[in-house]
């Protein structure tokens, strides 16, 4: 599997439901992006839950000024929940990269053949593995980097360390370092 | 690992930077009560005021709030609050009498989608006229809109200036995609923000310190009265009611008009030092995109993607909106070929900008879009590339 | 007493009140409280609402402020959370109050604000000639009540109570003494104090009721007003339609602006300290 490079504009979007920390997910993102001297932008769209309903965050990462700052076309779409991937692998670029629980997404084709399909088991492997599912969020931004090298990781490590109390960084990082493996096997598998 | 390049940039929300920029001006007193999607700037300063020895008070509603912000002003304090269209329309009647008491405030309206409860978490430039003509009677008053996260904290900042130099409420009119969008803040290499305080306007001269009685409404040359707080010295009235220079009510027509006169000219006969526009490429456009809040960055990715097209666009964005510039953009637009102005509303400004262009003869086209999303760059260019199209035409073409 | 009405009026008298009126009762009985409380005029900030009553702000020599209707206790919020030093005074009419502000009035009360409301309650909107307030007792005309009202009433000393506010009296104006020192205990009070003054309207009130001479209204107060002495001996039948004066209710309560210097000092001092340990 080859690595997406950097272009003039990235565009990534992350989706699941409410209450997974797919906002933050994009928060982190686009915060790494600054720390590597890009200019980054990152939005939302809501409903009115905290918890359940679906969940939307997108980043624009560009190596110039951002004007319109939403994503049109995404070059990556994350996807924790099978509503998520109903209502957005349609918009995925040709050529882009589609990320998914394998667990709880099943893939019906709508993203397209030119896609590049990464499924994996993000939530079970939080849950089990690291004990702690809220941490699927950390976990998928890890394979998404670790597929991508989108950012680097210095940066990536500087935006936890920035939005994670002292206490609980720990396991946002070993939650990062294990999707960033996940994805190197993956990938790896993949060239095979 | 490899080195972090930029060391000195941050993550920051819109409504994070309004609230820093709050703080940075000085404010000192917040009245509020929770909306979205304005609600994450009372989060942000009741978290940081109290470190600072300020006064943080959540409201029982949106008149409370401005009532309480008022109080707070008229004995010295910068007083800011945060809302959003439902709530800023309970404030108008507040509004109506901070103008014509002369109080100093800032109102951070997020507008979201309306009216009435409408889309509380999603976008829409509503309440352009609300600002303007919510309260009433005649009075002016000054809004301004900033189109980027880092333009929103010195938009702040500027908008308690001019409160102060103006003795005006100052409705800084953010839309809800500049609210919650994320991007990078960073103004480490920039120049120390000038902070404006009541202070600097009071001349000791004006107060009975000075000899003369304190007149907290003098008909001052600049038609600003200096104002000394209440409850330090100047035993003066405060009222809603017209009042004479003394401040105490009055009915007599040659005072009234002398006031209302004064009221509304200290702001309208300085549209020229309140008002900021931008121009980028606009000498030489053949076309100019006037915008303002988010949708000038629409604009802004419309005109870079039609120039590389070849066509000679220019962007007008307005960082002020009341007062409106009308001059600068008959001057900015009257030998356009076009003038385009997108709006996330049903054209609410496009009345005042086709206004300020009557006479000229220069074509005028209002693109609107009330679906709950930003306008995206291509129905602008569309827009743009289709009118330039029949505008050609009409003028006698081949251009 | 013609000092003290000197010291505390300003010189734009005559006022907008009529004849038999009883608000220039409560205006006096303001200065003469102001006079024995002794507090600088410099130091004290009176807040009004609308409407007749709330005229008064712009004839007394201190700092004043006449808002919007409903609206004097959340402007005087402001003001006294910002300036703690200014003893604070605000003085709203029953319909001001209790109706159009009744939101602010509780929201006063729950907080415990340190300052005195004076809610002039003459049982009307007399301003806008004789409408029927939330105050107006069931039964009474008005120009919006002509067979009377069906409304029931607030009793705002119970109001104020249940809302939270620490200290709860009501005068009328028939016993202006009375009514000075209840203002004079009131402000004494640390927290926020609510005196409703009842007071006459002979024009807007008492016409549309048969008792339309400013005398006869006096005399109807001083025979339907009986003591919270007096009250508590008598049976609720004998209680009917009678006003009881005097202080109903008076305790100790954690203060707003107390509370908020002490939030500010606590996290000015973690900011200090956590300031210091970063520069280690």
């Amino acid at each position: 599997m080859k690595r997406l490079v950097m272009k003039m504009k990235y565009e990534v979007r992350f989706s699941g439901t409410g209450g997974q920390g797919i906002i933050r997910c994009a928060v982190l993102l686009a915060e790494a992006a600054l720390y590597d001297g890009y200019f980054a932008a990152q939005s939302q769209v809501y409903g009115p839950e905290s918890r359940g309903g679906s969940s939307q965050g997108e980043v624009v990462i560009k190596d110039t000024p951002i004007y319109y700052p939403k994503v049109t076309v995404p070059d990556v779409l994350l996807c924790l929940s099978q509503e998520a991937y109903n209502k957005y692998a349609g918009d995925i670029a040709e050529g882009g990269l589609l990320i998914c629980d394998s667990d709880f997404v099943q893939p019906d084709g709508r993203e397209g053949d030119t896609v590049q399909l990464c499924r994996l088991p993000m939530l079970e492997t939080a849950r089990d593995k690291l004990q702690n599912e809220l941490s699927a969020n950390v976990l998928a931004l890890g394979v998404l980097v670790g597929l991508t090298n989108v950012v680097s990781e210095a940066a990536v490590h500087r935006a936890l360390a920035n939005n994670f109390k002292a206490k609980i960084l720990p396991l946002n990082l070993t939650a990062y370092q294990e999707g960033f493996q996940m994805a190197q096997s993956q990938a790896a598998a993949l060239n095979k | 690992m490899t080195e972090i390049k930029n060391k000195h940039v941050q993550l920051m929300q819109g409504n994070e930077a309004c609230a820093l920029g709050a703080i940075k001006a000085g404010a000192s007193f917040f009245g509020g009560y929770p909306i979205t999607p304005s609600t994450e700037i009372a989060e942000y300063i009741a978290r940081e005021f109290p470190k600072l020895g300020r006064y943080f008070m959540q409201m029982e509603d949106e008149i409370a709030s401005i009532g309480a912000m008022i109080g707070a002003s008229m004995v010295g304090h910068k007083a800011f609050t945060a809302t959003s269209g439902p709530g800023f329309s309970l404030m108008q009647e507040l509004i109506g009498y901070a103008a014509v008491a002369e109080i100093p405030l800032v109102i951070i309206d997020v507008m979201r989608f309306g009216p009435s409860t409408g889309l509380p978490t999603m976008p829409q430039s509503g309440d352009i006229m609300q600002a303007r003509w919510g309260t009433h009677g005649d009075h002016s008053i000054i809004a301004l809109s900033p189109s980027s996260v880092q333009e929103a904290y010195y938009t702040t900042i500027r908008a308690f200036n001019l409160a102060e130099q103006y003795r005006t409420p100052v409705v800084v009119l953010l839309d809800e995609k500049i609210g919650h969008l994320r991007e990078g803040f960073d103004i480490s290499q920039d120049l120390e923000p000038e902070i404006i305080n009541r202070a600097d306007f009071v001349d000791k001269a004006a107060t009975s310190a000075g000899g003369g009685k304190y007149l907290p409404f003098a008909n001052t040359p600049s038609g600003v009265p200096p104002f000394v707080p209440l409850g330090q010295g100047e035993r003066y009235h405060f009222t809603g009611l017209t009042h004479n220079q003394a401040g105490f009510y009055t009915a007599d027509a040659e005072q009234v008009a002398t006031f209302m006169h004064r009221l509304c000219h200290k702001i309208e006969d300085h549209v020229n030092e309140i008002a900021e526009v931008e121009q980028l490429d606009c000498a030489g456009a053949d076309c100019v995109i006037i915008a303002y809040g988010a949708v000038a960055r629409s604009a802004q990715e419309a005109m870079v993607e039609l120039q590389s097209q070849g066509y000679k666009v220019g962007l007008l964005r307005l960082k002020t909106i009341w007062p409106f510039p009308a001059e600068q953009i008959r001057e900015i637009c009257a030998d356009k070929k076009l003038v385009v102005m997108p709006e996330m509303n049903m054209g609410q400004l496009a009345v005042e900008a086709k206004a300020a262009l009557i006479g000229s003869g220069v074509p005028f086209h209002s693109i609107t879009q009330v679906n709950g999303r930003l306008i995206a760059p291509a129905p602008i260019m569309q827009a743009v590339i289709e009118q330039m199209a029949e505008h050609s035409v009409k003028q006698g073409g081949g251009r | 007493m013609e000092a003290v009405y000197e010291k505390y009026f300003r010189d734009n008298l005559p006022h907008i009140w009529c004849p038999g009126c009883g608000n220039g009762i409560v205006m006096s009985a303001l200065a003469r409280a102001l006079d024995k409380l002794g507090y600088p005029q410099d130091d004290i900030l009176l807040v009004s609402g609308i409407g007749c009553s709330s005229r008064m702000s712009g004839y007394m020599d201190l700092n004043t402020v006449h808002t919007a209707h409903g609206r004097a206790l959340a402007f005087a919020t402001g003001a006294k959370v910002c300036e703690p030093r200014l003893k604070t005074f605000v003085v709203m009419g029953d319909g001001d109050a209790a109706a159009i502000g009744g939101n602010h009035f509780i929201h006063a009360c729950r907080r415990n604000i340190d300052m005195t409301a004076i809610v002039i309650n003459n049982s009307i909107y007399g301003m806008t000639g004789g409408q029927f307030s939330p105050l107006t007792p069931t039964g009474k005309r008005a120009t919006t009540a002509p067979y009377g009202s069906i409304d029931r009433a607030f009793n705002l000393v119970d109001l104020a109570k249940g809302a939270g506010a620490t200290y709860v009296a009501r005068g009328d104006v028939f016993h202006a003494a009375q009514l000075t020192n209840l203002l004079v205990e009131a402000s004494r009070h640390k927290g926020f104090a609510v005196v409703e003054a009842v007071a006459t309207c002979p024009i807007s009130f008492g016409r549309y009721n048969n008792i339309p001479e400013p005398a006869d209204m006096l005399f109807w107060l001083r025979d339907n007003t009986v003591t919270v002495q007096q009250a508590a001996k008598m049976s609720d039948e004998e209680l009917t339609d009678k006003i009881i004066i005097g202080k109903h209710f008076e305790t100790e309560a954690v203060e707003y602006c107390e509370e908020m210097a002490r939030l500010l000092a606590d996290k000015q001092a973690d900011n200090e300290k956590a300031g210091d340990e970063n520069e280690v």
